[in-house]
């Protein structure tokens, strides 16, 4: 299926957030994330099931004003 | 002392983060300015760059207090959002608010940002709105649950200082008991002493210190400016007048009569 990720369409056969994170590269890094707009918990990553087209950001800390 | 949500700050100068030339510089000017807050930000981060990786390493070394933003949040939904985010990664429930109205000057929507406001102080945020001198909506902020307001200065970068003294004035004797912080737009020490003169608590700087020549010698100054404003605040400054008023004793007067 396809998903979108921070703004970028990608192709994963995981079927859930955290099992996505881990196939598109996130592994072991501090990062939040939100899916279709609604924060996602890191404890509940595993049980957050992805469906197509669904829009993920995965955010980390940065420089800000 | 500065006291935010009952945490007890030396400093009243709050930094942000961002547009330095480099991380040691951002460090360096940290130090220089003496504050125990720093702003940050979260951004969509590239798996294969993973650039907020090293600077969550560099921003926990500072020894810092972090006051995540929520910038770039234009709606109240993006801006709680966010906010869930950010007490996460940052670990921290303090949440500089933001939830801009409009691209040219950076406004705060005071309806969004009123509305954010209520949602997250129910959920046990601490939250620290960027807002106008509008005295409503300061009011509306208070009865949300906010216990800090940061009213701008001028449009965020701007560098122009308090634009409008007359409505900050009226800010500050309208909510004696409400720390609050100028947030934005200050472009020089001066205005950062004015500020602290007319009886706001503190100042957060970013761009003014950021993108000076020297930002190091820039946030010392800040700070030298800051503790001046604040100690002739409380030295109680005289009434300004219209008409002179002689400094030297008039009586005994050579040559008069």
């Amino acid at each position: 299926m396809r998903i979108l990720v921070n703004g970028a369409w990608r192709e994963t056969g995981s079927p859930q957030l955290a099992a996505a994170l881990a196939e598109l590269g996130y592994g072991g890094a501090v990062v939040t994330t939100a899916v279709n707009g609604e924060f996602v918990a890191a404890g509940a990553r595993e049980r957050t099931p992805l469906a197509d087209g669904d829009r993920v950001e995965v955010l980390a800390p940065m420089q800000g004003g | 002392m500065l006291e935010l949500y009952g945490t007890r700050l030396a400093s009243r100068l709050l930094l942000g983060s961002a547009r330095y030339p480099s991380p040691a510089v951002l460090a360096e000017a940290v130090r220089a300015s003496g504050s125990e807050v720093v702003t940050v930000s979260l951004r969509r981060e590239s798996a294969g760059e993973r650039a907020g990786q090293g600077f969550w390493s560099f921003i926990r070394e500072l020894n810092v207090r972090v006051l995540p933003n929520t910038a770039g949040c234009h709606t109240a939904k993006e801006a709680v959002t966010t906010a869930h985010m950010a007490r996460e990664v940052f670990g921290t429930t303090w949440i500089k608010l933001e939830v801009i109205g409009e691209e040219d000057t950076l406004q705060p929507d005071v309806f969004g940002l009123t509305e954010a406001a209520r949602v997250l102080a129910g959920e046990g945020f601490q939250v620290f709105p960027y807002t106008t001198e509008d005295l409503v909506v300061a009011e509306r902020l208070l009865e949300a649950g906010c216990r800090v307001l940061m009213p701008w200065g001028a449009p965020i970068g701007s560098g122009r200082g308090l634009n409008n003294l007359f409505g900050l004035a009226a800010l500050r004797a309208h909510f004696p008991e409400v720390p609050l912080i100028i947030d934005a737009g200050l472009g020089v020490p001066s205005h950062a002493a004015q500020a602290l003169e007319l009886g706001f608590d503190a100042v957060l700087i970013n761009t003014a210190v950021a993108q000076a020549g020297d930002p190091v010698e820039m946030a010392r100054a800040f700070a030298q400016a800051v503790a001046a404003g604040h100690a002739g605040r409380l030295a109680g400054p005289i009434a300004a007048r219209d008409m002179a008023s002689p400094s030297t004793p008039v009586i005994g007067t050579a040559f008069r009569g």
